[in-house]
């Protein structure tokens, strides 16, 4: 379980504060898919950022499992169990991908286990165990590899963000079943996806709406939905009382 | 066969990656001495008269085999200058694995200068792997100097991979290379420096034929105070094509200079330059740190890779 207290964060930008997240509270329950939707900028990659310890928030505080992680390291967090896929991948000169599934898993994975995590993806996994992580390969292909790179970690709270841009000639219904697979597979865990795509906001459990680094709404997937469907940019304030209100009013 | 310490089996493993005697055609220079020598059928090792390096001869046409020389050094304060000639016949396709490690304990400098010339025959084909390598905690450095020279004949390629990851004080290396006719070279460098150490690498290649081509690329990493300089330069005089690479990573104090060199002399030749200095990316340990790795395994992995 993943809770998210009261969470602001802000940069510095021309000499002035510019405010991110505002005092944001989310819980991601065992054993739910999450997926945070909303307009772009509105905060979502900070959101998983913030949640992976790369940036550290300006008040609030985060627990995984109930232990206070908001002062660990991003090492220390993926230690306890949090996994994150960026939504824009990183590039390697010279580490393969097999070396990269390897670092992931933690062990000395034989090249068909690793194969395994690869074709989970949609990759051929012979065609790209051995290639390297740079760029030579597009974007499409670096994505699934990174997806890879999370599925092969094992996590209990995993984070994707934007899983499926770039993965258009790879059908959405393997992706979700990988994610399915994947938290069927290690117990009492949860994902957050973050993502614009019906068909992946379909398969959620509970789903968040952030808009200007706030949480506009966040219900089951049968209530928050219907209302996003074709009027994503219209989102209403939150009616019900499962949004903590914002503090942050600028 | 002479017998070696445990320092030099330790060396020939790191430079030659040799557990026992070579197969094919070898010299093993220990300590300034001949340590084991054997030519074959096809490939004759000679020493010179002057007893200060080797004639190596490969026969027109020989396949497939490979030649191993060696050196290893364990004695503080030696310093050498070798000379090794290889001729490399008519369509012969063959390896060749030189690379030398020093291992310097005392308080003198240890320094190995070789020069290496390779006469590359007429649609002959060498792929050449040199590895350099220090150890020993004395005060004496270990100093390498190594110069290459390169004679390409029509139609002939050279592979040369030239690697020096750890231990060496200092080296002023120098590349020179002619190509003529639809000659390919190929130039692969991999070097690190640490502590105080300074590294200069020249290339000076001249392309004299129609259809050559050279290719050098360059990754390096300089950190601690240590000092790099990479100086390639390539002339063009035909139709050709000539790119020079120096991509490197700076930690620490770590310092790099690259200078380009292209000079073209005909409307035909085409020839690039591309050098990219910078610290590890701090998106790429992000990425590794996520995976459970702490910031100084991440470095490492992206160190090694980044080598490789
Ligand atoms: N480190 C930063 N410095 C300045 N602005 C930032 C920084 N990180 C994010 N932002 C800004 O915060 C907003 C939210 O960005 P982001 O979290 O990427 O949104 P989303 O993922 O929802 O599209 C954007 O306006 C973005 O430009
Ligand atoms: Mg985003």
């Amino acid at each position: 379980m993943l809770e998210l207290k009261n969470i602001s964060f802000s940069v510095e930008a021309d000499g002035q504060d510019k405010e991110i997240i505002r005092d944001v509270s989310l819980t991601i329950p065992d054993n739910k898919f999450v997926v945070v939707t909303g307009p772009n900028g509105g905060g979502k990659s900070t959101l998983a950022r913030l949640i992976a310890g790369i940036e550290k928030p300006v008040s609030g505080s985060i627990l995984l499992n109930g232990e206070d992680i908001t002062d660990k390291s991003i090492t220390e967090r993926a230690k306890l169990g949090l996994g994150y896929a960026f939504q824009q991948p990183v590039r390697f000169k010279g580490i393969t991908v097999l070396d990269l599934i390897r670092i992931a898993a933690g062990k000395r994975l034989t090249p068909g286990d690793a194969c395994e995590y690869l074709s989970s993806v949609g990759l051929c996994a012979r065609d790209y165990i051995d290639r390297e992580v740079d760029a030579s390969l597009s974007g499409g292909e670096l994505k699934r590899i990174e997806i890879a790179t999370v599925l092969a970690k094992g996590s209990t709270l995993s984070v994707f963000d934007e899983p499926e841009a770039g993965i258009d000639l790879w059908s959405f219904q393997n992706l979700i079943e990988v994610f399915e697979g994947m938290r069927e597979n290690i117990s009492n865990s949860s994902i957050l996806i973050i993502s614009h795509q019906e068909r992946i906001l379909n398969i959620a459990d509970e789903i968040v709406v952030l808009r200007n680094g706030q949480l506009v709404k966040h219900g089951s997937k049968d209530e928050v939905l219907p209302e996003l469907i074709g009027t994503s940019e219209a989102i209403k304030e939150c009616r019900n009382g499962v949004v903590v209100r914002s503090g942050g009013e600028a | 066969m002479m017998k070696f310490d445990e320092i030099q089996l330790r060396l020939l493993s790191e430079v030659a990656d040799l557990h026992s005697v070579p197969e094919g055609a070898y010299n093993i220079r220990s300590n300034g001495e001949s340590a084991g020598r054997v030519s074959t059928a096809n490939i004759e090792i000679t020493p010179k008269e002057e007893g200060n390096g080797l004639d190596i001869h490969i026969k027109p046409g020989t396949k497939n085999e490979s030649v191993h020389i060696p050196v290893v050094m364990t004695k503080s304060g030696l310093k050498e200058l070798v000379y090794n000639d290889f001729y490399i016949g008519e369509g012969a396709d063959v390896v060749i694995v030189a690379g030398c490690g020093i291992d310097n304990c005392g308080p003198d400098d240890s320094e190995h200068d070789g020069i290496h010339r390779f006469f590359v025959g007429k649609n002959a084909s060498v792929k050449y792997v040199e590895k350099h390598y220090g150890s020993g905690n004395g005060k004496g450095k270990r100093i390498l100097n190594p110069g290459t020279e390169i004679y390409m004949e029509e139609g002939s390629y050279a592979e040369m991979e030239m690697v020096q990851i750890k231990g060496v004080d200092d080296t002023d290396r120098k590349t020179t290379a002619t190509l003529k006719a639809n000659a390919k070279l190929i130039v692969r460098e991999r070097l690190m420096t640490h502590g105080d150490q300074r590294a200069i690498s020249l290339y000076d290649i001249t392309i004299d034929g129609d259809g050559a081509s050279a290719d050098v690329v360059s990754r390096s990493v300089a950190r601690d105070n240590s000092y790099q300089r990479f100086d390639a330069k390539i002339v063009g005089n035909t139709a050709c094509h000539g790119h020079t690479e120096c991509d490197s990573i700076i930690m620490d104090n770590g310092r790099i200079l690259a200078v380009p060199g292209l000079e073209a002399n005909n409307v035909d030749a085409e020839l690039f330059h591309e050098a990219a200095i910078g610290k590890i990316a701090g998106e790429q340990l992000i990425k590794l740190m996520t995976l459970g790795l702490t910031e100084a395994e991440a470095e490492e992995q992206i160190i090694n890779g980044f080598l490789k």
